[in-house]
């Protein structure tokens, strides 16, 4: 791990305010579902994967899938701090012509798949595990979903696939968060209990704290799986973790702050 | 349009008990009233479009009236093979409701735009293609697409279209709707452009080019006889939609008059481009991109019925 677990908490809080501040100047939705997994981003980009900027064509560099799309701010503002791109494009994110639309876009520096349809990620997180160990890499893949996107059919497709071809060095982080757009996610389908059934589809499945950075960052350093499955983090999370009016209140899948909401929010994310 | 659609399939289903709502983990609020009212008659299928489809076929099987509900993209793209095999195969009476259609959902991005829907819908056996200019036309159409005795595919705007109409038109599905007459061109417009094509229409007669405007709520089955009527009457016929120029309302009225070679008129197909539309901003601004702005639409009429 390069940076300290003080330094990742710090980045996330940083993230975090990016996150408030594109959702109330854009005025776009889904600041629930972006603060629920930015300690997930952080460990992929700050702790875990070899996602240098310098290297962004090498193909022997890892991969990071976010394929709830529907979080891109949370993307956009590690990509920014990360200097995959320039801090000022965040600037204009949302707005026409810019390539940070409010889902991912494929040829956005730093983003390969377009996601936002839900259940993308994992099929092509597969494909690109299976494309390096045909071409004899190790690098890794990590994607990045969230419960509701379990209720698809496509991901447990991927989730059948993956094992039968032993792609150890695929992981998932599932932001298990408890909500979607319109329910409780363990209500809208019987999701619960969730590791088990990975664990049934022949994964390494571990439960997690989604906000334990430092959790996060050991399992996606772990060594791949002896066996041969690949691992999936079933990470507990809260949506709209870090403000603590926001948190496990879904009417911010939705719902656009305003300032003095933003004010109050990043009153509550000191020190920045 | 969305809150139009909640209020009438609430109405429809106090007067018939076998409707059935499914929708795809969307509309927060937007059922309160209709799943107090009939909870057992509400179900939230999660996002599981493919899954939502084939139930809605389990539920038609048995004798049930099955609506659904989601974002058009993910309703058509994500479960087209079950609308093909589970709905069109077996002839079912399910009724697709999707929301957003065309650049509804612009400022989302590629992934939710629906440009394509119509052109794949309409490729397939038994399904009946519907849409709405407005609210009104929504409302009625709902209403004789839970008559039809197979599928169809109800293709809406999402929030605050502007109303065509005052109140709500008699409609029959596949009978256009006539909503301003003029002699010189003929513009077939479908969906929610309908505004946007009034004024178009306007600017044209204001330059004393007499314009009639149809609502082509139906594009599957296409209303032939006043295609016949129009192609033998005026010298331009005009297509607009929120949809691609291939295998949209203008593709199937082009496919029409190649097989009617005595067709006289001309045909200009106005729709979107065929490309993804990356980077478009709200929809207002995708449209502008795409040329589908009175502006622009006007003059190409203009060009088109000057050549
Ligand atoms: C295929 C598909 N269907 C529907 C949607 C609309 N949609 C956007 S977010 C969402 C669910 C959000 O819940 P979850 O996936 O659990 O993520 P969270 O926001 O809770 O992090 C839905 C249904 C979509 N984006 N993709």
């Amino acid at each position: 791990m390069t940076a300290s677990v003080d330094e990742l908490h710090l980045i996330a809080r940083r993230i975090r305010k990016t996150v408030l501040e594109l959702s109330h100047r854009a005025g776009t939705p889904h600041l629930g579902s972006s603060l629920s997994c930015v300690e997930m981003v952080v460990a992929a980009y700050w702790g875990g994967l070899k996602l240098d900027p310098a290297f962004a064509a090498d193909l022997s560099q890892d991969r990071f899938i976010l394929s709830k799309g529907h979080a891109a701010t949370t993307l956009y503002a590690a990509l920014a701090m990360k200097g995959i791109f320039p801090e000022s494009w965040l600037e204009d994110y949302a707005k026409p012509g810019s390539p940070l639309g409010e889902h991912p876009s494929p040829g956005t520096p730093g983003i390969d798949v377009a996601t936002g349809s839900l259940g993308h990620g994992l099929p092509v997180g597969i494909g690109l595990a299976l494309a390096s160990r045909i071409q004899g890499r190790d690098d890794r893949v990590c994607v990045l979903m969230s419960d509701g996107e379990c209720n698809e059919g496509s991901v447990w497709e991927g989730a059948l696939f993956a094992p039968a071809q032993q792609l150890n060095r695929l992981t998932v982080m599932i932001d298990y968060n408890k909500w979607q757009a319109t329910g409780r996610s363990d209500e809208v389908t019987a999701l619960a209990p969730l590791r088990e059934k990975w664990s049934a589809f022949g994964w390494r499945a571990v439960e997690v704290d989604g906000h334990d950075v430092a959790k996060l960052v050991y399992w996606l350093n772990a060594p791949p799986d002896a066996d041969g499955r690949p691992t999936v983090l079933v990470a507990h999370t809260v949506k709209g973790k870090g403000v603590s009016f926001m948190e496990d209140d879904n009417n911010w899948h939705y719902r656009i702050p305003s300032s003095s909401e933003v004010t109050r929010a990043l009153a509550e994310l000191q020190p920045l | 349009m969305r809150n139009a659609f909640a209020d009438e399939i609430t109405t429809l289903a106090e007067r018939d008990s076998r409707i059935v709502l499914l929708s795809g983990d969307i509309g927060n609020r937007l059922f309160n009233d209709f799943k107090e009212r009939y909870p057992s008659r509400f179900y939230n299928t999660g996002v599981a479009e493919a899954d939502m489809i084939g139930i809605a076929a389990g539920l038609a099987l048995g004798g049930l009236k099955p609506v659904v509900y989601t974002i058009a993209s993910f309703a058509i793209y994500r479960a087209f093979e079950q609308i093909r095999v589970d709905l069109c195969y077996p002839n079912l009476p399910v009724v697709i409701v999707g929301v957003g259609a065309g650049l509804g959902y612009a400022s989302n991005g590629p992934t939710h735009h629906s440009c394509e829907d119509v052109a794949v819908l309409r490729a397939l056996p038994n399904m009946t293609v519907l849409a709405p200019a407005d609210a009104w036309e929504l409302r009625s159409l709902l209403e004789a697409a839970l008559q039809l005795t197979g599928p169809s595919y109800l293709r809406i705007g999402k929030k605050g279209e502007p109303l065509v109409h005052e109140t709500r038109p008699a409609i029959q599905i596949g009978q256009a709707l006539e909503i301003r007459s003029g002699s010189d061109i003929a513009i077939l417009c479908s969906g929610t452009l309908m505004p946007q094509t009034l004024k178009v229409a306007s600017d044209l007669e204001s330059t004393g080019i007499k314009t009639s405007v149809f609502s082509m709520h139906t594009i599957k089955p296409l209303d032939e006889k006043l295609l016949g009527r129009l192609f033998r009457d005026v010298k331009l016929v005009v297509t607009i939609e929120e949809h691609s120029r291939i295998g949209g309302l203008g593709g199937a009225v082009a496919e029409w008059k190649a097989d009617h070679f005595q067709a006289n008129a001309r045909l200009l197909r106005l729709g979107t481009p065929d490309q993804i539309l990356h980077h478009s901003g709200e929809q207002e601004h995708a449209l502008e991109m795409c040329g589908l702005t009175v502006e622009k639409m006007t003059s190409a009429i203009r060009q088109a019925s000057a050549g």
